[in-house]
């Protein structure tokens, strides 16, 4: 057992009757112990070294990737993503410019980069898992601002507020099913409200995060996609455009919250 | 109002739609579809909208009128297919296990393995399950807190379980029956779970 689960054992068995709180209480107590401790900085450590190594059929590293704010600064660039690149003419999240960056700058095949984006269960972090824990990383303590300034940013937006309330499928399900009122829970895990702004914040600053039941870090994306399967909706498609513009809503709605990722979540 | 003419409203409420929608919504929509892929039993007609989808995604946004409201629950209660045999029972435990269950029709989920219930994920049901949610409303000693199991009761309960939408237009609840997601036989094994006097949710 990796030593992150036994604590959270301990911490759930400390509880004793654990069982009637609040499942929420005894995560807050795991964050508590762990302080600053949280097992995505290995991560984000693999992935400052990975962003800086030489790899790919052009031996290049990602040092010159534009992640929106310039080619090389990384710093604060997490924050305000989603955003519009001219050079692709596309609203881009910063998964989505990270592939970007690997085909362009490192020569990687697009198919092969995004070929498998998130690890499995008790595998090594995937090399974007690592270089979006690095991403992130080096946004904490700033300011969300995802821009609304070009045209396709607006429309992206809109398209993602369409997405987020599009029931279908055999449950009849959109993201609203469980993610627009307050204080509402499946079984015990609580659903944050993202159509207002202070869940919205939290939600978008605290992901990407080091999930402690699945021992990995799990990205926007897979946020995105974990959240639509339960949704009963087919795949949700690796850096898609649906994807994209359901993190540029969200982001939107976070607009001033504080960067604090990788979060830590259950 | 005959059924004919609640059709021929929601027809009318759909075309309405339709004309507001511009090329852009046909790409916008084009777009949306084309980001999902088929995997397992979850396959990409999945995000084709039945007319009452499209009204309900509306909603959110927009409430729609009373009388949409009431088109869409009389539709809702026409499908409902009360038990062949006029069976309205089966085994609570069995109906407590679908309650537990949470697997079926996710892209995860083998294709054509056994659909949960999922009861629990909203409803508190049995008060010996801690972990429950509250999207929907307490169950807890439904059917004592209703006069028993009347027969008045067992119509409401299997067409509400069956198509939700009957008696609460665009409900956040599945149609279980409607939407072929329980058998006949797996909705009795609930009713049970919620209207036996042995179930523990009655105790």
């Amino acid at each position: 057992m990796r030593p992150d689960t036994l604590l959270l054992a301990a911490a759930l068995c400390a509880a004793g009757a654990a069982q009637a709180q609040s499942a929420a209480d005894e995560i807050a107590k795991y964050r508590a112990m762990l302080a600053d401790g949280n097992p995505a900085e290995l991560i984000e450590a693999q992935g400052e070294t990975l962003w800086s190594a030489k790899r790919g059929p052009k031996q290049a590293s990602l040092e010159a990737c534009d992640l929106g704010k310039g080619p090389g600064v990384v710093a604060g660039a997490y924050a305000e993503l989603p955003r519009f690149f001219k050079d692709t003419g596309k609203v881009m999240d910063a998964e989505a410019r990270l592939v970007h960056c690997m085909v362009t700058l490192q020569g990687i095949d697009r198919a092969d980069a995004v070929k498998k984006p998130f690890s499995d269960q008790g595998e090594r972090a995937t090399d974007i898992e690592a270089l979006i824990a690095y991403i992130v990383g080096a946004s904490r303590g700033a300011a969300i601002n995802v821009p609304q300034v070009h045209a396709e940013e607006k429309a992206s937006f809109a398209r993602g507020q369409k997405a987020f309330f599009y029931r279908a499928g055999p449950y009849d399900f959109s993201c609203a099913s469980c993610h627009s009122k307050d204080g509402q829970r499946i079984r015990l895990q609580d659903l944050p409200n993202l159509t207002q702004a202070a869940a919205a914040r939290s939600a978008f600053a605290t992901w990407p995060a080091y999930r402690v039941s699945q021992g990995a870090v799990r990205t926007m994306q897979w946020r995105m996609a974990d959240c639509v399967r339960q949704q009963r909706f087919p795949q949700l498609g690796f850096t898609s455009q649906a994807s994209i513009d359901l993190i540029t809503y969200l982001g939107v709605k976070a607009k001033d919250g504080k960067m604090d990722a990788p979060g830590l979540k259950r | 109002m005959t059924r004919h003419t609640l059709t021929a409203m929601l027809l009318g409420l759909a075309c309405a739609g339709a004309a507001n929608a511009g090329p852009q919504d046909d790409a916008d929509l084009a777009a949306f579809k084309a980001s999902f892929r088929d995997k397992n039993g979850a396959t990409v007609d999945r995000l084709e909208q039945t007319e009452h989808q499209k009204l309900c995604s509306q909603d959110a946004l927009a409430p729609l009128s009373a009388a949409q409201r009431k088109a869409i629950e009389a539709e809702a209660l026409a499908t409902v297919r009360m038990p062949a045999d006029g069976k309205y029972f089966g085994d609570w435990k069995e109906g407590e296990k679908l309650a537990q269950n949470g697997r079926g029709m996710q892209s995860n989920d083998a294709k054509g393995s056994p659909n949960g219930g999922n009861c629990y994920a909203c409803h508190q049901l049995d008060k010996k399950e801690i972990a429950f949610g509250n999207i929907g409303p307490s169950l807890y000693q439904y059917a004592k807190l209703r006069g028993g199991a009347t027969p008045e009761l067992l119509k409401y309960t299997w067409s509400k379980v069956y198509n939700s939408h009957a008696f609460q237009a665009c409900s956040t609840m599945p149609r279980f029956g409607a939407a072929g997601i329980l058998t006949e036989k797996q909705i009795q094994d609930v009713m049970s779970l919620l209207l036996d006097p042995a179930s523990p949710v009655n105790h």
